[in-house]
């Protein structure tokens, strides 16, 4: 019997798998997010201390819990390529660096401007920012080192050497408010100390931008899927077309 | 409550949700114009008559 990662390893049979969860995906995620900004605007009561700037935590928290899960992912699906050469693990790696970088600048940027009223600063050099301003610039390199070369196949295993390379940093992040003193505040937790009128509307929020991260992940593995049949397409007509051209021409040939 | 009634802090509230809209929005545009300009460059190479091994060799026969 084969397992769904097997099942997946054809294409053809993702695109169309893919294809009917992606609808339902993405509503749900649209959905849940609409009622999370609801609780959050209408319901959620300002927090004791910050007032109305616990509001950022709504999308900030999410936005770093997913920038770390999305390099997660691309860790997983590197070591899915190196180890066992499975046909969308790059795929997958390819399509969620850009959408995790995206949600990196996002907590980055949500962060500082959260930072600034409760801290009085933008930005501090301390162990939490900075190790995530180092998983951003991950990212970017990430995307410049694949964009740097023509050979696809090459690429795609240098990014997952230094994908895997770089999976160092998510316990740096993770503990860094643990392991140094920090201005970040230490983790609370989406379970325990945080008073359920704003914990509720936080998980609702993070499930939200869960479904839509997995959505627009899909989306951009049903993309490159695509781009690679085009490329492998004309690369067959151009060869098609040279070895036409070779036989009206056998000396030319 | 009002919901634009928030506080001293309203700007740097607003700034970052307007920022996570604007990203999220240009990524998911981002990813239907790409999925619309690969499909049309597959339609337009399908339509030139260029096929894919994988169906030319279900055409004939062939397994992969």
């Amino acid at each position: 019997m084969q397992t769904l990662t097997q099942k997946l390893a054809n294409p053809t049979r993702f695109m169309q798998l893919s294809g009917t969860m992606l609808p339902w995906i993405a509503g749900a995620a649209a959905v849940i997010i609409a009622y999370g900004l609801y609780l959050v605007f209408a319901v959620s009561p300002p927090d004791y201390q910050q007032g109305e700037t616990v509001k950022i935590m709504y999308i900030h928290v999410p936005s770093a819990w997913l920038a770390m899960m999305a390099y997660g992912l691309v860790a997983v699906s590197s070591f899915g390529l190196l180890v066992f050469r499975h046909p969308l693990a790059d795929v997958s790696a390819k399509a969620a660096v850009p959408i995790g970088a995206a949600f990196t600048f996002l907590a980055l940027f949500t962060g500082s401007l959260w930072g600034k009223p409760m801290w009085g600063t933008y930005w501090v050099w301390d162990a939490r920012l900075t190790s995530v301003l180092i998983l951003f610039f991950l990212y970017l390199g990430l995307m410049a080192l694949r964009s740097s070369m023509d050979d696809e196949s090459t690429a795609a295993k240098l990014t997952a050497v230094l994908a895997l390379v770089g999976v160092a940093i998510l316990p740096i992040i993770k503990f860094s408010v643990d392991w140094w003193n920090t201005l970040h505040q230490p983790s609370t937790g989406f379970t325990s100390t945080v008073d359920p009128s704003l914990r509720v509307p936080l998980l609702i929020m993070a499930l939200g931008f869960t479904l839509l991260f997995f959505a627009m992940h899909l989306k951009a593995m049903r993309n490159e899927i695509l781009r690679r049949r085009v490329k492998a397409m004309r690369v067959a007509d151009i060869a098609h077309r040279d070895g036409m051209s070779a036989l009206s021409n056998p000396v030319a040939g | 409550m009002s919901i634009f009634d928030l506080g001293p802090h309203a700007t740097f509230i607003w700034l970052s949700y307007i920022a996570v809209v604007i990203v999220i929005t240009g990524l998911i545009s981002w990813l239907i114009f790409d999925g619309q300009r690969q499909r049309a460059a597959l339609k337009d190479l399908e339509d030139r008559g260029v096929r894919r091994r994988s169906s030319v060799s279900s055409d004939t026969g062939q397994n992969q």
